[in-house]
């Protein structure tokens, strides 16, 4: 939990020197802990007050980057408990496992089912974020090679080596060394070879505990011995225990400020099934999650998965918006109907949800409200006759429509005139008030 | 620094409610977050209802209208079926025949279905109308009646038509469906009207309007935490009702359920994609609160019903 600016005044030297450029320390300490300055402007402050304030203000869960350059991730600094509250930060990774046991054919699909894992949804590029290389072989050389061939085709992913062994680690990470890759398998009895092949090949030490309390202790011992950057396996395998161990973790972080938890969290959610684990998987992006470890990655199955993570990682004090454009609906002919609607997402997707449920296809003229709905935006005079005139002609529609009749939403009816006014030989009709009622309303117009 | 589980215990309770009469089923009733019984009671799983309907489902996508070829075509065969062959816990029975853009069916056409329903199976029933504000208020009355003595559900009682429903619903000793749309506060304010009318707010199940994944998703998954919420740390009695997570219809009519493969080869299998669709809609609106789920795909319940046994 931050200080409060008492607090912060207690340990300053309390002279109001006003070297750090406010008036009096107190002041300074009420500006700190609103994070609205830094500890450095002071330059009387003691070493201990020093460490006291850096750990108070140090984000209670350790922000850290996997993978390096365009594709790495950030974790962590997460803030809230529930998405109403404040947006969920940094979305959760997600790794498809590849073990050292299976043959090349197998090994060289999976790499491509990463690499060709790109989509993009709603403007967002989203994709699989990374490997985990398992040393299920027991074997070094086996992980080596298996490692050396993932370095070689998939250069720019992300990569998590899995090993207990430190002969394996160390042979396995070389070819990630610098690109922030994840040692995962630091336990109580490998720890300290463990974290020195870590820190030589500047990776992030995974631990893998049983039990909170474990990963607690863990944790502090991989700090004592000079690795900051963690994550933790606390053990949870089952849906069950994902959802306690998980909870309790980001709680004991933002909650009791307890330290030793404040780490971004790791979940092996691998089942038989692929279908089965994109459930379990999404337990993970929905319940605190920073990296989930999968064993398959089709492409329907991503593309839940990504749309999941992309829905609860939305800024929920943002509404979210759709691109300004005229979207076309089924396959519309210079015939089709031609409407319009705002850019508020919600009413994006229920609009063009219902004109697809009608099957005719259809000319869907979005336009820029800033993420307002229908009769907000006119509230607002964001959805106006002249601006929605100017929309509709500089959108080029009139290139490709043959007639000139623009369907507006009922509740806006009373704009009819002021479009028909601005937007010379065009017909306004007022549609239906609420999308439901657009099938019914588009099948009789083309009937 | 030693740990200890931060645990955490509420002053509120979700309302157990029970439906059905030969056979029942109860859902809701837990004094804590959703699956959280590590820190509290979890006395019931939630409860999924197979949907189905008065007319045969051809606006269903092809996906899932192909499983319920041979019985969608006559109500009371596809109740059995799903009661039979799927071993259905619950089924909901949608009117939405009586729609006017529909067939506009008339009261008595629903209540006859609505008999030859209820004498097929022995699971408890939902019982929904067509959504249209109107027209649910005439024949939503009237199928009550036909249904008394079940012990059903009955809805969806929205603000512009719940006194009639909610009457016909008291009248006859069913619970109702609230439904507003995806704001915590109309939601509040609806469950409040409702129990000024003298209905019962342990009859009530909650719908603060469901929405498919990639489609809205994150608000009723919102809302419904936020309700959540509201029940049990603010004890907020008429926020206590068990939350319905209308699933099936929201996502069998999104893109992503009917775009095949061939169009979009990026969006892979069609067939997995769909039930998949289903199946993660209705496991996160049950990780944000829903209690009920109406579902439409056999697989996506399966596969559902396993995850909810990996987390009772």
């Amino acid at each position: 939990m931050a200080l409060t600016g008492v607090e912060i005044f207690k340990l300053l030297p309390k002279t109001n020197c006003k070297k750090c450029g406010f008036p009096t320390c107190l002041a300074f300490a009420m500006k700190l802990a609103q994070r609205q300055a830094s500890l450095d402007a002071c330059p009387d402050v003691s070493e201990e007050a020093k460490k006291i304030l850096g750990e108070a203000s140090a984000p209670p869960i350790r922000p850290i980057t996997f993978g390096t350059g365009e594709k790495a991730v950030k974790m962590g600094e997460e803030t809230v408990l529930f998405r109403h509250e404040k947006k969920f930060v940094n979305p959760n990774a997600f790794v498809l496992e590849i073990k050292d046991t299976e043959d090349d054919a197998t090994v060289d699909s999976k790499l491509n089912d990463v690499l060709t894992s790109e989509i993009n949804r709603v403007g967002q590029l989203l994709r699989i974020d990374g490997i985990c290389i398992t040393n299920e072989s027991g074997d070094a050389g086996k992980l080596q090679s298996l490692a050396e061939r993932i370095a070689q085709k998939a250069p720019e992913v992300a990569v998590m080596v899995n090993t207990e062994n430190p002969d394996a680690a160390d042979a396995a990470l070389k070819p990630f060394s610098g690109k922030n890759p994840i040692l995962y398998g630091i336990t109580e009895a490998n720890a300290e070879k463990m974290v020195e092949i870590a820190k030589a090949n500047k990776a992030i030490a995974g631990i893998k505990a049983q039990g909170l309390e474990a990963a607690a202790a863990l944790t502090e011992k991989v700090k004592g011995l000079g690795l900051e950057d963690i994550v933790i396996d606390s053990g949870a395998r089952t849906a069950s225990e994902i959802l306690e161990h998980n909870t309790y973790i980001r709680r004991a972080a933002l909650k009791k400020n307890f330290k030793p938890l404040g780490y971004p969290v790791i979940n092996f959610v691998q089942r038989d099934e692929p279908m089965y684990e994109a459930l379990v998987a999404g337990l993970g992006v929905c319940k605190y999650a920073s990296i989930v470890v999968m064993s398959s990655a089709e492409k329907w199955k991503n593309l839940a998965l990504f749309t999941l993570r992309q829905n609860i990682y939305t800024d929920p004090q943002v509404p979210m918006q759709v691109e300004q454009k005229i979207y076309k609906i089924g396959e519309p002919t210079p015939d089709s109907p031609l409407l319009i609607t705002t850019n508020f997402s919600l009413t994006y997707f229920i609009v063009s949800g219902e004109v697809e449920n009608s099957k005719v296809p259809a000319y869907l003229a979005v336009m820029d409200c800033e993420g307002l709905s229908v009769l907000t935006a006119w509230a607002a005079g964001k959805f106006t006759g002249s601006k929605i005139a100017n929309f509709i002609k500089e959108s080029g529609i009139e290139n490709e429509i043959k007639h000139r009749e623009l369907i507006i939403p009922g509740y806006v009816a009373i704009l009819s005139g002021a479009i028909e006014e601005k937007l010379e030989g065009w017909k306004v009709t007022v549609g239906p008030r609420e999308a439901n009622a657009l099938p019914a309303f588009l099948r009789q117009k083309v009937a | 620094m030693a740990f200890a589980e931060p645990k955490e215990a509420f002053p509120g309770q979700v309302v157990p409610v029970t439906i059905g009469s030969e056979i029942q089923e109860t859902f809701g009733g837990e004094n804590t977050l959703p699956f959280h019984k590590f820190e509290g009671s979890v006395p019931n799983r939630p409860l999924i209802a197979y949907e189905i309907q008065d007319v045969p489902p051809e606006d269903w996508p092809e996906t899932v209208r192909k499983v319920y070829e041979g019985v969608s075509d006559d109500p009371v065969k596809w109740a059995r079926y799903c009661e039979d062959e799927l071993k259905a816990r619950s089924i909901a029975l949608r009117l939405v025949g009586t729609h006017p853009d529909s067939k506009n069916l008339s009261a008595d056409d629903a209540a006859t279905v609505v008999k030859g329903v209820l004498d097929a199976v022995k699971v408890p029933i939902i019982i929904m109308g067509s959504n249209h504000v109107e027209k649910d208020a005439e024949v939503l009355p009237r199928v009550a009646e036909v249904a008394k003595g079940r012990n059903c559900i009955i809805g969806k009682a929205q603000e512009k038509n719940y006194k009639t429903i909610a009457a016909a619903a008291m009248a006859n000793d069913h619970k109702l469906i609230a439904m507003s749309e995806l704001d915590i506060n109309l939601s509040k304010q609806l469950n409040i009207l409702l129990t000024q009318m003298g209905f019962s707010r342990e009859k009530i199940i909650t719908d603060p309007m469901c929405s498919a994944l990639g489609y809205g998703l994150e608000y009723t998954y919102s809302v419904m935490e936020r309700i959540r919420l509201a029940a049990l740390a603010q004890n907020d009695e008429v926020m206590q009702p068990p939350m319905l997570g209308d699933v099936g219809m929201y996502v069998w009519k999104i893109k992503e359920t009917q775009a095949p493969e061939d169009v979009l080869p990026e969006w892979g299998s069609l067939e997995e994609r769909g039930i998949l669709w289903e199946a993660m809609t209705a496991t996160s609106l049950m990780l944000a609160g829903a209690e009920l789920l109406i579902m439409r795909h056999p697989r996506a319940v399966e596969y559902t019903e396993r995850f909810i046994d990996e987390l009772m």
